[in-house]
């Protein structure tokens, strides 16, 4: 095959291939190299999800009326639809156009921003003190890991260490926290897939969870417990028979879940072999948490990049084989399993001591000793005045929410605010992940596969 | 390879792991609190990534920027790294080290664009399109380079420095500036 | 040109009362009240709390709201749940236009009555510049029985018959035209929550 060039002049002239004599020389035929289609094993899982992703490339405000006239269900004529962002899934205020053909979706893409908070913004506004109650409503299924991971940017910025009652209790918290997120993931599940009994179950195991926040924090939701240097208070008196009480409680009703769902044929049915991901597709999305757990990478914050005192308790990281939907449900209810066992170490290895870093910059006397000395009284208005003044730096720290990897990347310019608070929100990140998984399903699947990744708007849009 | 700040109290400082991958050439490396920070040039970036995903970091955990107006003599940086008003900071994590690398990437106020990474991680796609909407930076090569938290119409990048906060006067506190 | 009719329909209340129209009228508040059917509208961390008052241990059942309807042509009752952010603004007039008449808001938590904590660029500063509110709930987010006591608030103001004249009054829904003069009724101060359960 000869190539035409054209010369400057207008003129063509006719140039013999250069492939042409080689194959001459040769006598065997070229190789077009990376032009070639390779095998699907040795694609990389960019290439895939760009020439078979599924994501639908329309501005949010693109005409979305069908006409009926105009639609031809024969030919197999697409149509696009809104799903959301006010809608019975009881995931928040989440919208997906969907690109369908009969009930199949081709294309799809997560439209956000419903629920904006300029939580960023407002996080250069608050001092380091104020600035947990500010994260801890990004993530609302889990207010006491957004609260850690700023602690724990702010620790490491000031370089302060804290004494292992603090870290011990902080465990504790965060991991009823997991079994909170998770029992409420669970219920709204199963709600999703019409197990309405499903979701009352879960509330109701919410309800215990919930009065044992509500009787160590203060709150029941969106606690600001989970200070920089500590905690806020100490552990009631009498927690360890309640968080026994839960322990055993929440095991037992465990089987009541899988009663419920797990052997139930039809649950099975809806889930199972519905958005398979690939492990590699998991990662080149930067997806974390149980999606990829459940594609079987075995990577889990707590075991691979240990914080707190996870090195030193026991527990498995629980790993799927398929990547479906049903493997993210059976992963997600085995950690409830883990995370009990967990604080069932945490009730035995919990150390005495100080519940907060002595440190007088970084937290506030106890109530009692302002009355008596001054300078725990001045001590107690700059600091919640003014606050803590970390040296000037910059860190990211992340900790595994119920959700994924929770980061933090926090910028210090020597003041009593920071420069720069973002959060790396695990569901903003695992959105990405949804148009290569409702490819080619239906769309009674949209709402199991949506519920499986388990999105907190929240913390999506900030 | 610079000290910018002690690390916390017990960590010796690591030694630099970007110096024994290759491919990276002479990229600047800083360390902040113990974390190790590359500091590539913005032609360089997509570059020293590609490397760095070649030397196993499987995936990037984290794509966000700054805007230093108001800050610029805080921070410090190595030589050959001019201060400009943004900087990208791109986090990566290798699986296998269990280690995470961030790359500052300086990018200047009258041109704020930046190369795209989502050829190299598709994950990078919502990341960078918050960037856009929240900074103003444009990603140059990216698939959809719109508005993702703001609504489409909206006019202005909201954590620029000199955005305001958008306040409203209430009892007691007058109207918009930071608390 | 068409003689306009003497008969103009002004709803219940300003049929002259006997005995039979006030039990009707009576009736059909109790029903009113006592299946008072919400829209899904959760939004954010208030949205939780409004399921865990739907679910067993505060049970809404008990007042006939436990069916959250998701459309919101066969509901009654919009609870704001959570911060409405400035891109969802046009979506909560468009839900609260698609209920029919009667309806009532509930403007739940903090942010959806004043915006709450976030006074900035992103959130819309109290939902009633968007609909109007008939009850606001305070707390961040209100527990259960805040949310079931402003329920039970708005279910007395029903009682009472207060909402359903002060819509009238306004002209709001279903197309009817009235001016004030023909009412002889002025909208009254709003009144504060009483402490305390409205009997």
């Amino acid at each position: 095959m000869t190539r035409e060039v054209t010369t400057e002049k207008g003129a063509t002239e006719t140039e013999p291939n250069p492939a042409d004599e080689a194959r001459a020389r040769l006598g065997s035929e070229t190789s077009e190299a990376s032009q070639e289609l390779a095998p699907r094993e040795f694609t990389d899982a960019t290439r895939l999800l760009i020439e078979e992703g599924g994501v639908l490339r329309l501005p949010e405000s693109a005409a979305l009326d069908v006409d009926p006239d105009e639609f031809d269900f024969a030919e197999g004529d697409t149509m696009i639809i809104n799903l959301g962002p006010q809608h019975p899934s009881t995931h928040g205020v989440l919208r997906v156009m969907l690109e369908l053909r009969g009930e199949t979706v081709l294309r799809a893409k997560p439209v956000i921003g419903y629920l904006h908070t300029g939580m960023e913004k407002t996080g250069e506004q608050l001092t380091y003190l104020q600035g947990t109650t500010n994260v801890t409503r990004m993530d609302y299924l889990s207010p006491l890991s957004n609260e850690l991971v700023f602690s724990l940017a702010v620790e490491e910025l000031l370089g302060v260490q804290l004494p292992p009652r603090a870290t011990w209790i902080r465990m504790l918290m965060t991991e009823l926290n997991r079994i909170n997120s998770h029992v409420t993931w669970a219920a709204t599940n199963g709600m999703d897939l019409a197990s309405t009994t499903m979701m009352i179950f879960g509330f109701r195991e919410r309800e215990l969870l919930l009065s044992f926040f509500e009787k160590t924090t203060g709150l029941r939701m969106n606690t600001n417990y989970i200070r920089p240097g500590g905690v806020a208070a100490d552990l009631p008196d009498g927690w360890e028979d309640d968080v026994d009480a839960i322990a055993e409680t929440i095991a037992l009703r465990l089987d009541d879940y899988d009663e419920l769902l797990t052997g139930q044929p039809i649950f099975r049915e809806r889930t199972e072999g519905v958005g398979v991901i690939s492990p590699e597709m998991c990662l080149a999305m930067g997806a974390t948490g149980p999606i990829l757990r459940a594609s079987g990478v075995p990577w889990d914050l707590r075991r691979s990049m240990p914080y707190l005192a996870y090195d030193e308790v026991d527990f498995d990281v629980i790993v799927g084989t398929v990547g479906d939907t049903f493997d993210r449900y059976a992963v997600r209810l085995n950690e409830i399993r883990e995370s009990i066992r967990i604080v069932r170490q945490v009730l035995d290895k919990m150390p005495s001591g100080d519940y907060r870093a002595q440190d007088a910059k970084v937290t506030p006397p106890p109530r009692a000793r302002i009355d008596e000395s001054m300078e725990a009284l001045i001590h107690h208005f700059k600091l919640f005045t003014s606050g803590m003044e970390p040296p000037e730096g910059e860190v990211y720290v992340a900790v595994e929410s119920p959700r994924g990897e929770l980061g933090c990347y926090m910028v210090a310019d020597g003041t009593n605010k920071p420069y720069r608070m973002h959060v790396r929100a695990p569901s903003f990140v695992n959105l990405q992940s949804l148009p290569p998984l409702l490819r080619n399903s239906l769309i009674a699947d949209t709402v199991a596969i949506l519920s499986s990744v388990d999105p907190v708007l929240g913390e999506v849009d900030r | 390879m610079t000290e910018t700040a002690p690390p916390a109290t017990g960590v010796v400082a690591p030694a630099s792991v970007a110096h024994g991958i290759a491919g990276l050439g002479d990229v600047p490396v800083s360390f902040s609190r113990g974390q190790e920070v590359l500091h590539p040039a913005r032609d360089r970036y997509v570059a020293v990534a590609q490397a760095l995903k070649e030397a196993a970091f499987v995936t990037c955990s984290d794509l966000t920027a700054t805007d230093y107006l108001t800050a610029q003599e805080a921070r410090a940086l190595p030589e050959g790294v001019t201060a400009e008003r943004f900087e990208v900071v791109t986090t990566l994590l290798s699986h296998e080290r269990r280690l995470r690398l961030r790359l500052r990437v300086q990018v200047p106020e009258t041109d704020a664009t930046c190369p795209t990474l989502f050829f190299l991680y598709p994950g990078t796609e919502n990341l960078e399109r918050e960037v856009f909407d929240l900074f103003g930076i444009d990603f140059v090569g990216h698939p959809d380079m719109t508005r993702i938290l703001m609504p489409e119409e909206w006019e202005g990048h909201p954590l620029r420095k000199d955005y305001g906060m958008g306040r409203v006067p209430v009892q007691f506190k007058d109207a918009p500036g930071p608390r | 040109m068409v003689e306009k009719s003497s008969f103009e329909w002004k709803g219940l209340e300003s049929l002259s009362h006997n005995f039979l129209t006030g039990r009707l009228e009576d009736f059909v508040k109790w029903s009113r009240r006592n299946s008072m059917w919400p829209t899904t509208f959760g939004l954010a961390c208030c949205a939780i709390e409004m399921m865990a008052a739907g679910a067993a241990d505060y049970d809404l059942a008990r007042f006939g709201m436990e069916v959250f309807r998701p459309s919101p042509r066969q509901s009654d009752l919009l609870i704001v749940a959570g911060r409405l952010s400035q891109k969802m603004a046009p979506v909560l007039r468009q839900v609260y236009d698609q209920m029919v008449e009667p309806k009532w808001v509930i403007s739940m938590g903090v942010c959806a009555s004043t915006g709450g904590m976030f006074n900035n660029y992103a959130i819309v500063q109290g939902v009633d510049e968007i609909v109007p509110v008939d009850v606001y709930a305070p707390g961040c987010p209100p527990s259960p029985q805040t949310l079931i006591h402003s329920i039970l608030t708005l279910h007395e103001k029903v009682r009472t018959g207060e909402i359903t004249q002060r819509r009238r009054a306004r002209a709001g829904g279903a197309a009817v035209d009235l001016s004030s003069e023909v009412a002889g009724w002025t909208q009254p101060l709003p009144q504060p929550v009483r402490i305390g359960t409205p009997r």
